[in-house]
């Protein structure tokens, strides 16, 4: 019943340059089941664009290679379509949504136009139809008089509009998934709120399964049942939204928490930046590539990266703390206190299903 | 949209009345009298002359007396050939110009478009490199050096074409064809690039999102959205291919406009130099000002109303 419709296996993908290949991804793994909102966070550069574009295969094939890994949508293993086979599920049962409204439209393209073409391209609907549904799609993202709408060009449309237009085009054929890129942050924050709540309500009535990819964990709170934490084009951390938010077992997760700001907080309260910036994807060592920046840094820390180690049956962590030959006074407090709550958890579930 | 017809119109009328008050002035700066047998004339016939052409007034007057003319739509007649109008010999020389003009320009737009979409699809390979290199030759390389070495090679070597005169249709496609090559190098450049910012554009990775095909994503998206600036473009290539057929026209023997030009002002024929420099103005003027009005029609975000910000 919970079937996984998505299932991104050990993905890597690689930009060629002239200094030889550099890896924007490094072995992400995640799944997305029917219905289900998947957050990918991150900072800019961790790799989150580059794999929603490579599920989509939008990256220029001149210079990208993708020399392992499997992306299985509904079983089947998406890098390995023809052309023809990946031009039939874009658009009709993936679809995506990007970060700017501003240049995602064809500026001489009247919009209705360009609700039509996916509708043509995927379905049977006459002409007459298909300009029906493109209407239908207007009026269900909530633009007003959307028959004269049809006939307006993307610059006659407000920033937070034109998104609408971008989603309504995206949601056209009923697609299973969207992957979202950022999909507000180009849009002030009022328009942002309508936007992601126009978005909820859709996946309700679609059914729709969600990647959505921000660094905005604001969004990702609103939005996510789970989250995948990236950093230098791994995975680092990732599990349901109240793991990541209430038991990170990342210092990088816990960093990026820390540096959000919070309401409640008292203003005194600084709020703590993570000191240094992202690695250099090109000049990668062997170690975790958060080593440089985290506060917990183990001598195993810079030589070798630690794998993936599952925490509870959502939540998976690569971090050395994790390890159990990590001595447990080297382990810091926070998380020490998150894998507390997280037996507890387990051991309450259990109590229930006991 | 008609105010700003009205408006670019009534621009279009001083614009031309500057060029011919800067014409008329600098003509009455070049040495030399409009008579074939100068040398041979006596003082007295000079003035009997002069006075006949008006030539004897000052530069004012005979501006005046031009402009009002003018004013009237009399262009005056030759000094050359007696009791034509220099309306009359305009008017049975600017077809064959026209024609070479005209071929010239379709053609060097289609092969030019053709080469730089080409070179922008298959970016960084031979392919590209060639047609880049090609730009670059027709771009740096006079017209008449490409005349030249056709008429040898094509006309003379080959025997394929007519390596002069005016005689069928085979006769015009050299002198076009000439004519056309500096319009195919700069609209392959401009086309390539164009193209190549287009395709970087995200509403292009939109609409292949939408699982278009990729011919479907070039033509109704890249392509046409490419085009609306080469459109821009055309005004002035129009005008290169204009001046062009002045040396065309001489090289390849067409009985044309440019020819006739050359000559007038070789011999100082003030009426007629007078005469075709407001007719190419005003060519080139209407060409520009019909470039500004078809790009309102292709770009809908260009509102020829004005005032409404869109």
């Amino acid at each position: 019943m919970n079937q996984n419709i998505l299932e991104v296996d050990n993905l890597h993908v690689s930009f060629k340059t002239r200094n030889g290949a550099v890896p924007a991804v490094r072995g992400v793994s995640f799944s997305l089941k029917k219905g289900e909102t998947l957050a990918i966070v991150g900072e800019s550069g961790s790799g989150k664009s580059v794999t929603a574009k490579s599920i989509m295969q939008l990256l220029p094939k001149q210079n990208t290679v993708i020399p392992e890994g499997t992306i299985r949508y509904e079983g089947k293993d998406m890098l390995k379509f023809s052309n023809k086979e990946i031009q039939s599920v874009r658009g009709s049962d993936i679809s995506m949504v990007f970060q700017d409204p501003m240049t995602s439209l064809n500026p001489t393209m009247k919009i209705g136009k360009q609700i039509m073409e996916g509708l043509s391209r995927h379905t049977q609907l006459t002409k007459k139809q298909a300009r029906q549904r493109a209407k239908e799609m207007l009026e269900l993202v909530g633009i007003p008089n959307p028959e004269t709408r049809l006939d307006a060009y993307p610059h006659q449309f407000s920033g937070g509009m034109r998104q609408r237009v971008v989603i309504a085009i995206a949601l056209a054929c009923n697609p299973k998934i969207l992957i979202a890129d950022e999909p507000t942050t180009a849009l002030d924050v009022t328009i942002q709120a309508q936007i992601l709540r126009l978005m909820r309500n859709l996946q309700e009535k679609m059914d729709t399964g969600i990647i959505l990819i921000t660094h905005d964990l604001g969004v990702v709170a609103n939005m996510a049942d789970r989250v995948a934490v990236m950093y230098a084009g791994e995975v680092v951390e990732q599990g349901t939204l109240d793991e990541i938010f209430y038991r990170p077992q990342h210092p990088y997760t816990l960093g990026l928490l820390r540096s959000m700001p919070n309401l409640d907080a008292s203003r005194a309260q600084p709020l703590i930046p993570i000191p240094g910036s992202p690695p250099d994807p090109s000049a990668l060592g062997t170690g975790c590539p958060f080593a440089a920046r985290c506060p917990y840094t183990m001598k195993v820390c810079h030589d070798y990266n630690p794998g993936a180690v599952a925490i509870s049956e959502s939540q998976a962590v690569r971090c050395w703390l994790q390890d159990e030959r990590t001595p447990p006074e080297h382990i810091p407090a926070e998380i020490k206190e998150g894998r507390r709550s997280t037996e507890e958890a387990a051991a309450d579930a259990e109590g229930v299903t006991a | 949209m008609k105010s700003y017809l009205l408006k670019r119109f009534l621009y279009s009328v001083i614009t031309l009345f500057i060029i011919v008050s800067a014409t008329f002035l600098l003509m009455q700066l070049l040495p030399g009298t409009p008579y074939s047998n100068a040398e041979k004339l006596t003082e007295s016939q000079r003035a009997i002359l002069d006075a006949k052409y008006g030539l004897d007034k000052p530069v004012a007057v005979q501006y005046i007396t031009y402009i009002g003319n003018l004013l009237q739509g009399d262009l005056g007649y030759s000094f050359q050939y007696q009791g034509r109008t220099v309306m009359s010999m305009i008017g049975d020389r600017v077809g064959p110009s026209a024609f070479i003009g005209l071929q010239g320009l379709v053609f060097g737009t289609i092969i030019g478009l053709i080469l730089g979409i080409v070179s922008a699809l298959r970016h960084n390979t031979w392919l590209d490199y060639t047609s880049v290199t090609l730009a670059v030759l027709g771009m740096s390389i006079p017209s008449f050096v490409f005349a030249a070495l056709m008429q040898y090679y094509i006309g003379v070597k080959l025997g394929w074409l007519p390596v002069a005169l005016w005689e069928n249709y085979w006769s015009t496609i050299m002198p076009s064809l000439a004519l056309s090559v500096t319009v195919t190098a700069t609209v392959a450049r401009f086309i390539r690039s164009e193209m190549l910012e287009v395709l970087g554009q995200d509403y292009v990775t939109t609409a292949r999102a939408k699982g278009l095909n990729e011919s479907g994503v070039i033509w109704k998206h890249v392509i046409r959205n490419a085009l609306i600036p080469v459109v821009t473009m055309l005004g002035p290539l129009a005008v290169s291919i204009m001046t062009g057929t002045l040396v065309i026209e001489k090289i390849f023997g067409v009985p044309g406009l440019g020819e006739q030009f050359t000559l007038s002002i070789l011999v100082l024929d003030y009426s007629v130099i007078m005469g075709i420099t407001l007719f190419y103005s005003a060519l080139f003027i209407a060409v520009v000002f019909i470039v500004d009005v078809l790009y309102g029609f292709l770009d809908p975000r260009i509102d020829l109303k004005g005032g409404s910000q869109a």
